[in-house]
């Protein structure tokens, strides 16, 4: 709960004031106005490396994801962006050859502390997946899942939780007369936001989304950026995707992988306008990958 | 990995290098109608301005396709955002051969009022200014952009020392007014190229060193 109420205190940033740069002087009119050092850390990921039994497919990582930000891991597939997401709800506990070590820590806490609740924490790390996935159930009941899990039934409180997720998801206006519908029936772009719906109803500490908008039209891919865009500031997003102009649309900072290392973490506006990596800037511009 | 945008770069940047050859081509000949007194040559100079602003119009045309249709990143963002502001630069530096041999037309008319030193010497320095600021962006010398841009003291202090060589010419004989006049609009043409090869410089260390250090002002 308490973070429940640190989250209401933050206000949903319109784009405009967003987007505004806060009175830069002359001199730094060029430099990026967003920083790293000046950010709160939401997840920290120290010294990380892991295993498909033999192989290493990620080595040594340090970054830590800033807070109420979006942040977009990009790199060529087999780069260890999908594998990293998948460890941070402990997605990897699930294949038996997987082996790690270092430590990530989510607010403060280890996730992989021996005390942990791997099922409390994929609550506390709401994921969204490139194929959207439903439950076949009602749009109401897919939403507040999270909240069944826990036991709760006051109808006012779910009623709550429905409509402050699927507005925030940009949804409440598209189905609110048919709530209790089955959620099959909606649109692959809708489905995709009811799972963001679904996500966010647990007020997670981050919000996973792994390439989410790739099996979408580009219409409901231009919804679902909106929607991600909206959700700064709200939550602490990291987002996987192969698509560097989404990368660069959506995100606040870029980190680059290759080949399971970290290669630049930065500033979105500094990645794509001036790298300081050459593999970096060979990728955004297209020349590998 | 070649990419056909490569090609479609490298195409910009030959256009970029056929339009600069045009520009200073146009201020040379403006130049030498003047020093030779040779009217005809002026009104070729005057002439060659449309295709130097037909280029103008095909490198804009080109980089507005490059960024709708190829959404570039980093240093090639950078080299097509240049190649459109060298391209103003360039249309100017023809516009200013353009003001020169108008001047020549009329000088041409009159008797020649002085030998012809400084003027001949500002248009050396600032058409080799223009040729190297575009050497260094074909050959990617940021370097040698940079030292470019000090050059161009060098010719405001000749245009100063004109000026005030023509003002004394005018205040010793009214008939010489409307010469000297035409020869400061001259130099005042050939300070202008100096500038403007020093905003291409200033471009090119931007498009190589993603520095911009236009107005002195030291960014990174």
């Amino acid at each position: 709960m308490a973070l429940m109420e640190e989250k209401t205190q933050v206000t949903t940033p319109t784009h405009a004031a967003a987007r505004r740069p806060v009175a830069p002087s002359v001199a730094d009119a060029s430099t990026p106005s967003l920083s790293l050092a000046n950010e709160e850390t939401v997840l920290e990921v120290e010294q990380f490396n892991l295993w498909y039994g033999e192989k290493q497919a990620l080595f040594d990582l340090n970054l830590k994801f800033p807070r109420g930000k979006v942040t977009a891991l990009i790199g060529p597939s087999g780069c260890g962006k999908s594998t990293l997401i998948r460890s941070i709800n402990r997605l990897n506990d699930l294949i038996d050859s997987v082996r790690y070590s270092g430590d990530m820590r989510l607010n403060g806490h280890s996730i992989f502390g021996r005390d942990v609740d791997v099922i409390e924490l994929r609550k506390r790390t709401g994921m969204v997946f490139q194929k959207t996935n439903p439950f076949p159930m009602s749009i109401y009941e897919n939403v507040i899942y999270p909240l069944r899990i826990d036991g709760e039934t006051r109808k006012s409180v779910l009623d709550e939780v429905v409509e402050r997720s699927l507005r925030r998801a940009a949804l409440w206006d598209e189905v609110k007369d048919r709530l209790h519908e089955s959620a099959l029936q909606m649109s692959g772009g809708q489905q995709q936001r009811l799972c963001i719906a679904r996500a966010i109803s647990a007020e997670p500490e981050v919000l996973l989304m792994d390439e989410p908008c790739s099996a979408l039209d580009p219409i409901a891919t231009g919804k679902v950026e909106e929607l991600i865009y909206q959700l700064k500031g709200l939550y602490s997003v990291i987002i996987v995707t192969h698509n560097m102009q989404q990368a660069a649309r959506v995100s606040d900072y870029t980190a680059f992988f290759y080949l399971g290392r970290l290669i630049e973490y930065d500033a979105t506006e500094k990645i794509f306008t001036n790298p300081s990596n050459k593999q970096t800037e060979d990728y955004v511009t297209g020349r590998f990958g | 990995m070649e990419r056909h945008f490569d090609q479609e770069l490298a195409e910009l940047k030959d256009a970029l290098l056929r339009m600069s050859a045009l520009a200073e081509q146009s201020v040379g000949e403006a130049l030498k109608a003047l020093v030779q007194r040779d009217s005809a040559l002026a009104e070729k100079a005057d002439a060659a301005d449309e295709a130097i602003d037909h280029m103008e119009m095909e490198i804009d045309d080109r980089v507005v396709k490059l960024l709708a249709l190829r959404q570039p990143a980093a240093k090639d963002l950078r080299f097509i955002l240049m190649s459109m502001k060298i391209a103003a630069e360039l249309e100017r530096i023809g516009d200013q051969a353009v003001n020169i041999a108008h001047r020549v037309l009329k000088l041409n008319e009159e008797p020649q009022l002085k030998p012809f030193i400084d003027i001949p010497q500002m248009a050396d320095l600032s058409c080799r200014m223009v040729h190297e600021a575009l050497d260094a962006f074909v050959y990617a010398k940021p370097d040698q952009a940079q030292q470019i841009i000090a050059r161009d003291d060098n010719v405001d202090k000749i245009e100063t020392q004109l000026h005030r060589e023509l003002t004394s010419f005018m205040l010793e004989d009214p008939h010489t007014i409307t010469r000297a006049m035409n020869l400061i609009g001259v130099a005042h043409s050939l300070e202008r190229i100096a500038d403007h090869a020093t905003n291409i410089a200033e471009e090119v260390v931007y498009l190589y060193e993603a520095r911009d250090i236009r107005h002195q002002l030291a960014r990174t």
